[in-house]
């Protein structure tokens, strides 16, 4: 799987109180959701974003509440992979169990900027900084995690292993 | 090589003789959780496997995050659950009048045990770790999952081993002695890791202090806080579960990648400034802060003891005049135990308002939202920007003491400012 697209950079600890403010949960119907994704930390996102646009944080992505409300807005606004220094654990289950791809990248994450625009090879473990020509490599997911992305989510992989 | 608390419950409930941090395993699930937020999202992929659930007594469903219900959508929201829970027959599920805030409710009602693996779709399930069982928050896929096949994935976490050591001071809780470990390590410090609670000085804490310390393990960013199995729990859980559980404890040459001491004795009441519950200093470094509004409950302070602390305070003073007072016991129990112990009159007296048990305005949901440019004294467990209403209001967590005594100065107050 090959995601390209324009970077939306955020910092350290983006929680997922201000990726869909607790206040739009008595919904859980993705577009909803999605007209109210990183309202509290960027009031620009959702009016702008486009599909295929990636996200890039820093440290902890996704700390905080469990909402698996949060992989879910980012991903119905277009959003295809999400990059970042390091992930909160939880969120990082809910994203790989909802079929929203992940790169856990560490310090190099540093050098890419808002606005650059990045090309992900997931299969190749390669990431492609387009606006600055670095390359970085992608360490692949684990064991059945990695079947688990492959066919698109926890369900999909629960379905046929029982089949 | 001997195993942590964690990696032996992992073992037992995997199946295998051994397992080390690291190691991907897949896991008998004893009790799956989800409340009126996170549970429909559940109940839909759920349904996509097309299988019955996998025990309908090992599921438990909670309406307490926007129940009893704030407005249409949320009421829509636990319709599904209710209406799942009466087709499957789930034996523990708790309609409002019965119910409380999940993870005050279960303990209470004898629902978790010590060595079992408990998920709960909301991240505060690592409260259980209390009574020395695994347990942890995931997603609502998870959740969904879990209740068709009664078992989940892990990665066994490595383990931070937290020793403690010599007897908390008057006014100090176990609120002010999780907060100051965040302090000390940050909201990322135990991120992926067990914190395996240890040492003398777990004999002088009281359950209701456990339970509010491993709480809060998710905010250092850990996957689980656990404690051993002592006298204390087995005082608590005795009466209460009535199901068979295996207790364990950790071997003497088990592995941890870090050992944090920290004397209770040397801990003064602290307060967690905005925007991180990372942001923490002792009462007497905090400068002066006009407050709004005191929320004293939720999921980490919504215990019988907690209300005590907080009428021991407003007994004789009243809530200050420009301040909201909002005090929520954690459920049903709880609130009845505080009636008949006087607490419920001496809040209202002081000129507090008491709510049934709602998580409500913890997460901004309702029952005491705040304006822009307010800010609030709460027990709650974040403080994270708009975390409570208002993008541009403010959150200062607390323990009790610290809350009440703030609720009469209308400031950000020591308790002994106010009980001399």
């Amino acid at each position: 799987m090959i995601c390209q697209g324009r970077v939306w950079r955020y910092g350290d600890n983006v929680d997922t109180d201000v990726i869909i403010p607790a206040r739009y949960l008595n919904t859980a119907d993705p577009k909803e959701l999605a007209l109210h994704c990183m309202e509290d930390i960027d009031t620009s996102f959702a009016a702008n974003v486009e599909v295929g646009d990636i996200v890039v944080a820093d440290k902890n992505f996704g700390c905080g509440s469990s909402r698996e409300h949060a992989p879910v807005a980012l991903k119905a606004s277009g959003i295809t992979c999400v990059v970042a220094g390091s992930f909160a654990r939880i969120f990082y289950r809910n994203a790989i169990n909802i079929g929203l791809p992940l790169v856990e990248l560490g310090d190099d994450v540093k050098k890419i900027k808002a606005g650059h625009i990045i090309r992900i090879d997931l299969a190749q473990g390669i990431l492609e900084n387009t606006s600055t020509g670095e390359i970085f490599k992608v360490q692949p997911l684990p064991g059945f995690i990695r079947e688990i992305a492959q066919v698109g989510g926890l369900i999909n992989y629960v379905k046929g292993e029982k089949a | 090589m001997g195993m942590t608390m964690t990696e032996k419950i992992f073992a037992r409930h995997a199946g295998l003789d051994h397992v080390e941090p690291g190691q991907l395993i897949k896991c008998q699930v004893d009790v799956v959780l989800g409340n009126d937020i996170t549970a429909p999202p559940a109940i839909k992929e759920f349904d996509r496997i097309g299988k019955p659930v996998f025990d309908k007594d090992k599921i438990v469903l909670v309406p307490d995050h926007f129940a009893p219900n704030k407005d249409i959508k949320s009421a829509e929201q636990s319709k599904i659950m209710r209406d799942f829970a009466r087709k499957h027959k789930i034996t523990h599920y708790f309609e409002v009048g019965r119910m409380g805030i999940e993870h005050v409710l279960l303990p209470e009602a004898g629902l978790v045990a010590p060595g079992e693996v408990i998920i709960g779709a909301d991240s505060h399930t690592c409260t259980y770790g209390a009574l020395g069982a695994f347990a942890t928050g995931v997603g609502s896929t998870d959740m969904g999952a879990t209740m068709a096949t009664g078992e989940t994935w892990f990665k066994v976490p490595s383990s931070i081993k937290v020793e403690l050591t010599g007897i908390m001071p008057e006014w100090v809780c176990g609120k002010d002695l999780i907060l100051t470990l965040i302090g000390m390590i940050g909201v990322d410090g135990a991120r992926y890791q067990s914190l395996e609670f240890t040492g003398d000085g777990i004999a002088s804490l009281s359950m209701t202090d456990r339970l509010t310390i491993s709480n809060m393990a998710i905010e250092a960013g850990a996957k689980n806080g656990i404690f051993p199995v002592d006298a204390i729990t087995m005082e608590y859980v005795t009466g209460r579960v009535t199901k068979t559980y295996e207790v364990v404890q950790a071997d003497e040459d088990a592995v941890y990648e870090r050992v944090i001491t920290i004397d209770l004795g040397a801990l003064s009441p602290v307060v967690a400034m905005p925007h991180l519950p990372e942001n923490v200093r002792p009462i007497n470094e905090v400068p002066e802060i006009k407050i709004d509004q005191v929320v004293i409950g939720s999921c980490t302070n919504g215990r019988i003891e907690d209300l005590a602390q907080a009428a021991a305070i407003l007994a004789d003073h009243a809530v200050h005049e420009d301040i909201r007072l909002i005090i929520i016991p954690g459920s049903q129990a709880v609130y009845l135990e505080a009636m008949k112990l006087g607490y419920i009159e001496t809040f209202i007296k002081a000129g507090g308002v008491v709510s049934t048990p709602t998580c409500g305005p913890c997460l901004g949901g309702y029952m005491g939202i705040l304006a822009a440019g307010e800010r609030a004294v709460a027990t709650t467990n974040r403080n994270f920007r708009g975390r409570m209403g208002h993008v541009d209001s403010e959150v200062y967590l607390s323990g009790p003491a610290v809350a009440a005594a703030s609720a009469v100065t209308g400031r950000i107050s020591a308790p002994w400012e106010v009980v001399k």
